[in-house]
């Protein structure tokens, strides 16, 4: 067997889509099975059992999905109907697994769409996917209608909750995975950050009560009930529990995504689903555990880091959507990060002046750091200007931006340094170089 | 952040085809009253399908349509980097993505590729057939390196593979996304290591479950049921 979970225990049985997703096929694999049960129960006996299995949101945050959910108002107000919005805006690098459900296993998340929205009172969700999904936007359209065909969500279903499930899709832009931004784009305007509070259960899509929940965290609910809270929560450790969909890129040996226990040791994971980091294990220099926002943990401590969320938050890095990039010794990774830089420098709305200007500016400093064009002392004053970035702005991709760098710093400094020092050393004047940076 | 500007050329005008206009409606009618707005990417994408590119005079015919100011619409249409705001290649326009984790598994080698075949990045080919850029990551991270071409995925690629598909399009063919390495989809390359129980799909999970656990008490129960 390989890694640690066994496929008894996996939750999302077509994730390579070597099986048909369409109803017929998803429901003998056990999808709706016994879902109007589950709405019988009641939608505090839904909460409670997804706040015991210890479910904690999978696109990044970690913050627990059953206590999000009691978040939202006990009572509906007329004219402010209760919504559920759906995170298919998977952006992140290094992510890719939200990209399976939907087009794999879509019923898992129809399915879970409802009982969530349920939970909450909510009679619409809507499924905001990122425009480049344009296959799993297909299939994902196709399942919601076999559904609604069978009667399973629409008005005067089997389940006896009235529900509507609306697929919207976005145009390309990485801070719409931010929820407030979200929301923003699902409103038909630009995705920029919402100031906080007022957060979305007070007032979100509309200035209506809205939940915005991972595609993960909403598709695995439906089987978490079948199977119970205990035997979600029995994966993992304590405050790190079930089974989580990973994504592990860059230089193993077979790339893919699957599905594991939370806790499962990197190295394990590397070594059993991707056959191993190219070159050995030995030919590691680090890794990005967590999509491009966590900081890099260096190679020796991949061989102790386990894949949950307190293991990597130790190490001054994160779980965040379990993307894990690796990098051989052959990688640049002062080019590796100043492509990072690049891609928040893109990916800025713009509204929040550090975050605008920091952006650009860091990745103009780490492109000339990448050549060894810099001053040394200049390392210290990019660290500065990543922390006057880092908390200084309305949302979190300022933080995301600042970290990598903070990262590529914290391990491999002496790196850096040498490359500058190398390239002094063929030329003895360089001057401008801060001027460059100040542009 | 990305400055984005309108084409210097536009076309006078600009009209709905019958087929996107009916799209158009079905859309609209998918969010609340008064809430039409929310359409409006959607809307500019279907436009974008209809004529390639998303001109001012488009613009505008869409904020006539949704009830906004044409300004929003202008807004929304430069945030996106999806809206393409200038004619782009009619065969193809490839979209390699340049992000990280692909950048480490060869993505400089495709765009290596894309400069020589079809010319400068973000640039219509002389022949008007292509056009091709680099964009930040599509996820589709664990098949790296990968190119969005026209609305798919092209998966796994190297250079060869890359060359090959642009003569295929320029041949006027329509090349197969998916992987190039292989791989059905994301599983690892050499045929997948789990998901090989058969009991998962012979039908067993699909039987009624005769009680959830963590059930409660019956009494209990319809009290949940009914709050």
């Amino acid at each position: 067997m390989v890694g640690i979970l066994e496929d008894k225990d996996r939750i999302f049985l077509n994730l390579y889509g070597f099986q048909d997703w369409s109803l017929e096929a998803a429901k003998k694999r056990g999808a709706w099975n016994a879902t109007p049960d589950m709405i019988a129960l009641g939608r505090d006996w839904i909460t409670a059992q997804i706040k015991n299995s210890g479910l904690r949101g999978r696109g990044g945050a970690g913050f627990g999905t059953g206590l999000k959910w009691t978040f939202m108002p006990k009572e509906v107000k007329e004219g402010k109907p209760h919504y559920l919005v759906v995170n298919a805006d998977e952006s992140e690098p290094g992510t890719c697994k939200d990209r399976e459900i939907m087009r794999h296993d879509p019923h898992l998340l129809i399915e879970g769409c409802l009982l969530a929205s349920f939970a909450m009172q909510a009679h619409t969700c809507f499924v905001y996917i990122r425009g480049e999904y344009v296959r799993e936007r297909e299939v994902l359209e196709a399942a919601v209608k076999e559904a609604y065909a069978a009667k399973l969500i629409g008005k005067d279903n089997i389940h006896g909750w009235d529900f509507d499930l609306v697929v919207h899709h976005g145009a390309g832009a990485y801070i719409c995975g931010e929820e407030t931004a979200l929301l923003e784009s699902l409103e038909g305007k630009k995705g920029q950050p919402r100031l906080k509070p007022p957060f979305p259960a007070g007032a979100g899509v509309y200035g209506c009560p809205t939940t915005v929940n991972n595609v993960e965290s909403i598709a695995v609910v439906g089987t978490i009930l079948r199977r119970g809270a205990d035997w979600f929560a029995g994966f993992g450790r304590p405050n790190n529990t079930g089974t989580k969909l990973m994504c592990i890129s860059g230089h193993v040996n077979t790339p893919c995504n699957v599905e594991e226990a939370m806790s499962i040791p990197l190295k394990q994971l590397l070594e059993e689903h991707c056959g191993g980091v190219r070159g050995g294990w030995g030919n590691l220099k680090a890794i990005i555990p967590g999509g491009s926002s966590v900081p890099m943990i260096p190679a020796e401590q991949c061989e102790t880091a386990l894949m949950d969320f307190d293991s990597l938050r130790e190490l001054r890095s994160g779980l965040g959507t379990a993307a894990v990039i690796v990098m051989d010794q052959s990688t640049d990774l002062v080019r590796a990060i100043a492509r990072i830089a690049y891609f928040y420098k893109h990916e800025s709305c713009g509204q929040c002046t550090p975050c605008r200007e920091g952006t650009g500016w860091m990745w103009r400093v780490m492109e000339r750091m990448a050549r060894g064009d810099a001053d040394p002392k200049e390392i210290d004053m990019l660290l500065e200007v990543t922390t006057q970035v880092e908390g200084h702005t309305i949302c979190a991709l300022g933080d995301a931006a600042a970290w990598p760098i903070q990262g590529l710093f914290r391990h491999f400094r002496p790196e850096v340094e040498a490359r500058i020092a190398s390239y002094r050393s063929g030329r003895p004047h360089v001057q401008g170089a801060t001027l460059v940076a100040a542009e | 952040m990305s400055v984005r500007r309108l084409a210097q050329v536009q076309p006078d005008s600009f009209a709905f085809s019958a087929e996107t206009r009916s799209l158009a409606d079905w859309w609209i009618a998918k969010y609340p009253e008064g809430r039409q707005a929310s359409a409006v990417i959607p809307i500019l994408w279907l436009v974008q399908k209809q004529e390639g590119w998303v001109s001012e005079p488009a613009i505008r015919t869409i904020a006539a349509l949704l009830g906004m100011p044409v300004i929003r619409v202008f807004e929304v249409a430069t945030f996106y980097t999806m809206f393409q705001l200038e004619p782009v290649g009619t065969k193809a326009l490839i979209q390699v993505c340049g992000t990280t984790p692909c950048m480490l598994r060869g993505a400089g080698e495709l765009m290596d590729v894309c400069k020589k075949k079809i010319g400068d990045k973000d640039h219509l080919s002389a022949d008007g057939n292509f056009t091709w850029q680099e964009v930040e990551c599509l996820g589709a991270c664990v098949n790296a390196p990968m190119a969005q071409i026209n609305d798919y995925y092209y998966e796994d690629l190297t250079a060869e593979t890359m060359t090959q598909i642009i003569d295929d399009f320029a041949a006027g063919k329509a090349p197969k996304p998916g992987s190039y390495a292989g791989r059905h989809t994301s599983e690892p390359a050499g045929g997948a290591k789990t998901l090989g129980d058969p009991a998962l799909y012979d039908g067993s999970l699909g039987e009624p479950i005769k009680s959830l656990p963590n059930t409660p008490a019956p009494e209990k129960a319809q009290e949940g049921a009914a709050s």
